[in-house]
């Protein structure tokens, strides 16, 4: 039991951005699944986060409408953004958002209120392991369950090829503007969760790389299912642990080690399981019959 | 008049691809729309389907506008499509096609998933029983879990058919609906459009198997550079010397 209970303790920070990490990559999943390739939830993640944590620091208000704002604040602002910049397509999407990312963190860092670029600390640190593992399971099981459903179908059936889902009678845009504000609503909740796990926001902690980052986790997992983002987050969290033990028996120093393979993993999953690692069995078992098929045509 | 196209103008550019065309399809009806290539029989269907607005003209849906209207909104008034090119959507299977196509006739469940209702199950078991009828239909109930992408170009557009056939809409658009397919499969979908009309559906044929269009369409009518030649029984359009002009090409 003690040592369970140890191991748990000794990591229980990791266990904890594991958890923010893969709410952020279901919320660049929330997008992705209807065919939009939105990097806007860098800004939205910086939006709850501030909310929050002037809500509980300034205004000394519970948690739990804390993180009530976090979620819901971004999501109001995810309306107005999301009719216009929805119209656009693929690139030209994500440009568009990630000049809203960009405009939402030069606004934090001029905005005196928030003490600029250097941001708020001394957050009141009120966010529980479970909290987060809470919210997780709860988004996890609303995307489980949207699979399947008429909007799941509607969803699929607008990634795959929009003029003809609209000729079935698909509202698109509804569809497409409903996954954006819930991708946004995601990641506040998880920015408004990490603002009261580590104390403390600061603008330049949601820029573009952040935003890069979220959809890496969503596609090095997969972003064909649920779970795939939730197993990219998760494995990319983990490995720079993992590397920083191997690195010190190479006698290396962990940072470009580390950049070094992700940047490796990104490649080579993007290259060979273009549906992300969670389709690797499926992968390894087409290839084990293709090789058998041929073993046996001798 | 189920459907009313009036004086249709649709241009592209210069090119005046539809230049005062008007069709009329009754209720129950089969309608033949034929012509030489570039007459404008698709770009009339891609009007009357919403996903491009006409130049000038009125189109009418049981007495009421439709023109301009965007496609989802002209689909939950009744009229679903297939394409030339086939639109499938190519990572789902067969049946999840139809089920997509079912979206305006499958009540919204989303919510009623979250706790598990029973209701939203059998909701789900009714949908899944009429895509599954439906492919039978067409003779694909055996293929109803294979991806589209793996099947033949024959049993796409059967798998089309049936998607757009899935709302129950009052008229169906086939453009080229037998294109590709061998001499048993056409009088297949021959048998299906048939069985559409009795059930009160209207059919929009677009087809280029002259043989085809004789044989099932109640009336035809006959475009060439976007305006229509001649309109009728198929015995009167068949032997039209206009039609036949057009087709044949006339003597110099």
């Amino acid at each position: 039991m003690s040592d369970l209970a140890s191991f748990f303790l000794t990591y229980q920070s990791l266990f904890s951005f594991i958890g923010l990490n893969s709410l952020l990559a279901l919320s660049v999943y929330c997008t992705l699944c209807c065919g939009q390739l939105s990097l806007a939830n860098a800004g939205f993640m910086a939006i709850g986060a501030y909310a929050g944590a002037l809500l509980t620091q300034n205004a000394h208000a519970p948690y739990a409408l804390a993180l009530l704002a976090g979620a819901l604040v971004p999501a109001l602002v995810a309306v107005p953004l999301g009719l216009p910049v929805l119209r656009l397509r693929g690139v030209y999407l994500a440009i568009a958002t990630v000049g809203f990312g960009e405009v939402v963190r030069l606004g934090f860092v001029n905005w005196s209120y928030t003490n600029g670029a250097l941001g708020l600390v001394a957050i009141p640190q009120k966010t529980q392991p479970w909290m987060i593992w809470l919210a997780l399971a709860v988004v996890m099981f609303a995307l489980a369950r949207l699979r399947g459903s008429r909007a799941g179908y509607a969803l699929e059936a607008i990634r795959e090829d929009e003029p003809a889902a609209r000729s079935m009678g698909i509202p698109s845009t509804r569809y497409k503007l409903s996954m954006f504000v819930a991708g946004a609503a995601i990641a506040g909740l998880s920015g408004a969760l990490e603002a009261h796990l580590t104390y403390m926001v600061a603008p330049n902690g949601y820029g573009f790389s952040r935003a890069v980052d979220m959809l890496v986790y969503a596609v090095v997992g997969g972003d064909a299912v649920f779970y795939g983002p939730v197993a990219g987050a998760a494995f990319l969290t983990v490995l720079p642990e993992a590397l920083r033990g191997a690195a010190r028996t190479l006698g290396l120093s962990p940072g470009p080690l580390r950049m070094f393979v992700n940047g490796a993993i990104l490649l080579g999953v993007i290259l060979f399981l273009p549906n992300g690692i969670v389709s690797l069995p499926r992968t390894l078992r087409a290839l084990r019959l293709r090789k058998a098929s041929r073993a046996a045509l001798g | 008049m189920l459907l009313s196209v009036e004086e249709l103008e649709r241009s592209f550019g210069g090119v005046r691809a539809l230049d005062g065309a008007a069709v009329q399809v009754a209720r129950g009806e089969v309608h033949g729309l034929i012509g030489p290539n570039g007459a404008g029989k698709t770009t009339l269907l891609n009007v009357v389907s919403g996903l491009f607005p006409p130049t000038r003209g009125r189109i009418l849906l049981g007495g009421d506008r439709i023109d301009g209207l965007p496609p989802h909104r002209i689909a939950s008034l009744g009229i679903t499509r297939t394409y030339q090119n086939i639109r499938l959507f190519p990572g789902l299977t067969a049946l999840e096609n139809v089920m997509v196509g079912a979206h305006l006739v499958r009540p919204g469940d989303t919510l009623r998933r979250m706790f598990f209702l029973p209701s939203a199950r059998a909701d789900e078991a009714r949908a899944r029983d009429a895509a599954l009828q439906l492919l039978s239909r067409v003779g694909l109930r055996e293929r109803a879990h294979d991806r589209v992408s793996g099947l033949s170009y024959g049993d796409q557009r059967r798998v089309e058919i049936a998607r757009a056939l899935a709302s129950s809409p009052r008229l169906v658009l086939l453009d080229e609906p037998t294109a590709g397919m061998n001499a048993a499969e056409v009088q297949a979908v021959a048998a299906v459009i048939r069985q559409v009309a009795t059930q009160g559906q209207s059919v929009l044929l677009v087809e280029h198997n002259v043989q085809l269009v004789m044989q099932v369409c109640d009336r035809i009518t006959v475009l060439n550079f976007g305006k229509v030649i001649a309109h009728g029984e198929p015995a009167y359009v068949a032997g039209h010397p206009e039609v036949i002009a057009a087709y044949l090409g006339t003597a110099a």
